[in-house]
């Protein structure tokens, strides 16, 4: 053991608040909760953290890594690179694991069993706890001698890296509330590792983590539970849906906080109804049904759930029905890496479905902008009548973010858009479904049951009249179509607009990019001033386009599109909406199934400009 | 279609309660092929709608695509129609149903939009016990693209070009009984006598009603060899039980000799009579039903008539516990929860 412990390594500097640990663990042992709660702590120190679950497809056995970092810069990406801390609890991944660590970082490994000569490097800190021993000792029960496991190595980390056991111990009580029974053996758990630590290792260790107040009002929650609780507040009150990862957590969430939220208080019945359907196809089709009759309906999905909806779409939106659609995007084509992030669904989502079709698209950055944008996807989708589609992530729908707090504008009332009363219908000389009365695309509607004379329609997804009457007249299709493009026009007024971070004079260099490449932006362009470069940037958040995005084309030089998938899709989507030429936009693609990082962004810039010298040497 | 229909009627013509004549249950001209069963279905369910006095715009008509889901465009001028996509109605027609739980949904569909693409939404459907009445035109075949056989069709019969169905049919009735609905029935498009009152007492059922509706098809499925064929199906028809709905307030009367009727009072107090034509027929038995059905098909025989009826049996509102107030007229204040609770929401995620 003594090669182990002998301290012939640099120490890491500049490793106060700010360094990756790695958590390696199996899956379906309990380690994530043990891990967030590693994470939460950390922020209830008021330092800024992010976690990323990255996880296998599968229920029990197969390698699973949580990765925690904590900036006080609050540069909250994936940083990328090795982590200065791994804890190795799975023998499968050790070889691995034992790689992953940086140079003179720290090893936390079970030493219940003496780790073979091969895991061993001389250039890290290795960190021994028997981990089992303790627990074979301490528990009778298999199954609890598994889970305190996960318990003990976050307790010797708050040793190891100065954590306040305080804020461990509040959060376990937070966690078994109202099962008071679990509390105190989770402690102890806690304890066990904590002194051991003490007692064996020098604590804290140079990487540690200090107390600070930079977290303000913020919190830390996934994007899934934002869109749930969005559309709580946005009023749905129909969802339809298949279950699929990474997508499932958007409607248990929204159930949860159904059944606390939507229950009437007299009678006891819910104001809300919630079908599993059979599959992808009835789970819109119920959306559909209900938003023709009136309710606010969402369904949530991933990429394989939106190639079984797209004929659905194509209904939806040339029969005019506003519905809600959630993609929470994972790597494909067909399964692809389900368990894995990417934002490669833009244009099969942008064209959904056969014909002539354009779909309203936003992309929320933030579990908080995913409450905000899901609440005001259903008052767009009213005023339109027409699908609106929230595309989300993996990373954003199911890792904890740091994000603003939630908030709600009592005042803000739905907007229901363009549906007649019977009292307006019998102001109406004749009622037609598809005349365009005001100008913009957006016709009234009426719903079933609403005057016992007049506004009754058809609703079909055959050719139709301006009265809604069948026809295959050219004319009526012409003209019905060009009022569809109409309507998409009047879209792009009313969609949130890019959020552009310009000087007064425009820098060479503008990122384009969108959703959760945001985390890394920050950092990218702090790392671009240290090559001497300057960037703006420009977020989309909504299809259609908004002039603005072509303005900050225009303005920039350099155009890069940064996007999470192989075929630079949004950048062909900007290209052929706002008649763009390619070579004005140069495409930066990750699409390895993880959050993208700063670094991969700037090293692209820079590889890119250096390419562009040569070229120009060489010419 | 380019056809405008007269409004033209006799000024004598009966009202309903509601004042309604039959013509205020029209819809646009049809223009399905002359004689199709389809039409005479449809001069069923304005009959049907007429003398119960239903109000026209509290009826959604939905459909997928075929002959069959072009039906609701000629019935029920006044109520809001969803022509939707082929073998989806029932999802569609689910989430209207989840949205406004107080309008009577009435679904036309056919053979393949029900049988084949939409074979999974229909078990489903009847699984999830939604409120509606879902009749399916049978007529075997494929009408609107020309003549392929249906699943419906009887294995061994041949189409008019001469395909032989090979495989064995799917039983529409069968199905429902097996997955739950309680109310199943079939009939003929030609029996209107039949028809008029399974129509009235489906749309009368709360909770899934199911009515398999035979209606041959006068272009691709009429002809000497099909048993959807009009002369087929008059002549190889076996009725179990015929029913006679009596709305509530009407004094029931007519004449039933004593042990071959049974009266079945409905949720809201009107009673269907129903007259055993076989002195042995059962209606309160799904297992029974099944097996009779398959035993006629076996000879040759179509049964038809009320296959089986649980008046008590739940829809899908009470299992979920949904609210009384339609869905889809529920305020914001209902929705809503506000700003206070969203405060303490945030304080979970500290």
């Amino acid at each position: 053991m003594s090669k182990l412990e002998t301290p012939t390594k640099n120490t890491l500097t500049n490793a106060i608040n700010n360094f990756v640990i790695r958590f390696a663990n199996t899956n379906g042992t309990g380690s994530a909760s043990a891990n967030q709660m590693f994470a939460k702590a950390i922020l209830r120190m008021g330092i800024p953290v992010s976690a990323k679950n990255i996880f296998p497809s599968n229920i029990q056995g197969m390698p699973t890594w949580f990765e925690v970092r904590v900036s006080e810069k609050n540069y909250l990406a994936r940083r990328g690179g090795k982590s200065e801390v791994v804890v190795a609890m799975n023998a499968q991944s050790l070889a691995e694991d034992v790689q992953s660590v940086k140079a003179s970082g720290y090893f936390l490994y079970d030493s219940s069993k003496e780790l073979s000569e091969q895991y061993i490097r001389q250039d890290i800190h290795y960190l021994g706890i028997p981990i089992s021993t303790i627990c074979l000792k301490e528990y009778q029960d298999p199954r609890q001698r598994q889970l305190f496991k996960n318990v003990i190595y976050v307790g010797a980390l708050a040793a190891l890296l100065n954590i306040e056991f305080d804020a461990l111990k509040s959060l376990v009580g937070d966690q078994f509330k109202g099962k008071e029974k679990l509390i105190t053996p989770n402690i102890y758990a806690l304890e066990l590792g904590y002194q051991y630590a003490n007692q064996h290792f020098t604590c804290p260790l140079p990487i540690k983590v200090e107390r600070r107040d930079l977290i303000n009002s913020r919190i830390m929650v996934d994007g899934n539970t934002g869109i749930g609780l969005g559309a709580v507040y946005g009023g749905a009150t129909v969802v339809g849906w298949y279950p699929i990862t990474p997508s499932t957590s958007v409607v248990e969430k929204f159930a949860s906080y159904c059944d606390r939220l939507r229950i009437d208080p007299a009678s006891g019945k819910k104001n809300y109804a919630l079908v599993q359907a059979e599959d992808e196809l009835a789970a819109i089709g119920m959306t559909i049904g209900a938003g023709w009759n009136g309710a606010r309906a969402f369904t949530a999905t991933s990429g394989p759930g939106v190639s079984l909806m797209t004929e659905f779409l194509g209904l939806a939106y040339f029969a005019e029905i506003p519905m809600v659609l959630i993609n929470v995007q994972r790597a494909g084509p067909s399964t692809g890496m389900p368990t894995r992030t990417q934002q490669s669904d833009i244009l099969s989502c942008a064209y959904a479905s056969h014909g002539d079709t354009k779909q309203i698209l936003l992309f929320p950055e933030s579990p908080t902008e995913c409450f905000e944008f899901s609440a005001l996807s259903f008052d767009l989708a009213d005023k339109l009548q027409t699908p609106v589609i929230i595309m989300s992530d993996l990373d954003l729908g199911m890792n904890d973010h740091l994000t603003e707090e939630f908030s709600w504008n009592d005042d803000k009332k739905y907007q229901l858009g363009k549906v007649l009363n019977a009292q307006q219908l019998d102001d109406i000389e004749q009622y037609g479904r598809y005349i365009d009365t005001d100008g913009d695309g957006i016709c009234y509607r009426t719903l079933p049951g609403t005057h016992p004379e007049k506004g009754a329609f058809f609703t079909r997804g055959t050719s139709r009249n301006t009265y809604a009457g069948y026809t295959e007249k050219s004319g009526d299709y012409v003209d019905n179509m060009q009022r569809l493009s109409k309507k998409f026009v009047s879209a792009c007024k009313i969609v949130p607009e890019p959020q552009i971070n310009q000087g007064k004079k425009a820098a060479k260099i503008g990122l384009i990019y969108f959703g959760t490449t945001a985390h890394a932006i920050t950092e990218a362009l702090e790392q671009l001033k240290e090559h001497g470069l300057s960037a703006d940037t420009c977020r989309i958040k909504a299809f259609p386009f908004n002039h603005q995005l072509g303005q900050f084309i225009d303005q920039h030089d350099d155009n890069y599109v940064i996007e999470q998938n192989r075929d630079a899709q949004m950048r062909t989507v900007i290209s052929n909406e706002l008649t763009i030429d390619p070579a004005r936009l140069s495409p930066i693609t990750n699409y390895d199934g993880l959050p993208i990082t700063s670094r991969f962004i700037v090293q692209n810039i820079l590889d890119k400009l250096s390419t562009e010298l040569t070229k120009k040497q060489v010419g | 279609m380019s056809y405008q229909k007269s409004n033209f009627h006799h000024p004598r013509l009966p009202v309903n309660d509601l004042g309604l004549t039959y013509r205020d249950y029209e819809g646009a001209l049809s223009t399905l092929c002359a004689g199709c069963g389809h039409d005479s279905i449809t001069s069923a369910i304005i009959q049907a709608c007429h003398e119960l006095s239903i109000e026209p715009h509290k009826v959604a008509k939905m459909s997928g695509i075929c002959c069959s889901s072009k039906a609701p465009n000629y019935f029920l001028n006044k109520a809001h129609g969803f022509n939707s996509v082929h073998g989806r109605m029932p999802s569609v027609t689910t989430g209207a149903n989840l949205a406004n739980r107080d309008l009577l949904y009435l679904a036309m569909s056919g053979d393949g939009d029900s049988a084949s693409i939409g074979l999974g939404q229909f078990a489903h459907v009847v699984r999830r016990q939604l409120d509606m009445v879902y009749m399916v035109a049978n007529n075997g075949v494929y009408g609107l693209t020309k003549g392929q056989l249906a699943a419906t069709a009887d294995k061994g019969v041949k189409n008019k070009v001469g395909d032989l169905s090979l495989f064995t049919d799917i039983d529409l009735c069968v199905m429902a009984l097996q997955l739950g609905a309680t109310f199943v029935a079939r009939s003929f498009s030609g029996d209107k006598k039949q028809l008029v009152p399974l129509i009235k007492a489906a749309m009368s059922h709360q909770g899934f009603a199911y009515l398999d509706i035979i209606s041959p098809c006068v272009t691709f499925n009429n002809h000497a060899g099909s048993t959807r064929s009009y002369d087929y199906v008059h002549d190889h028809t076996t009725t179990g039980a015929v029913v006679d709905y009596v709305p509530v307030k009407t004094e029931i009367t007519s004449d039933c000799a004593e042990g071959v009727c049974e009266d079945i009072c409905l949720h809201d107090g009107s009673l269907m009579r129903i007259k055993k034509l076989a002195a042995d027929y059962d209606n309160k038995d799904a297992m029974k039903a099944m097996i009779d059905i398959e035993q006629h098909k076996k000879q040759g025989e179509i049964l038809t008539g009320l296959l089986y009826l649980d008046p008590t049996g739940s829809h899908f509102h009470e299992v979920n516990n949904t609210t009384d107030t339609p869905l889809n007229q529920l305020d914001q204040d209902a929705l809503c929860p506000g700003s206070r609770v969203l405060s303490s929401i945030n304080e979970s995620f500290r």
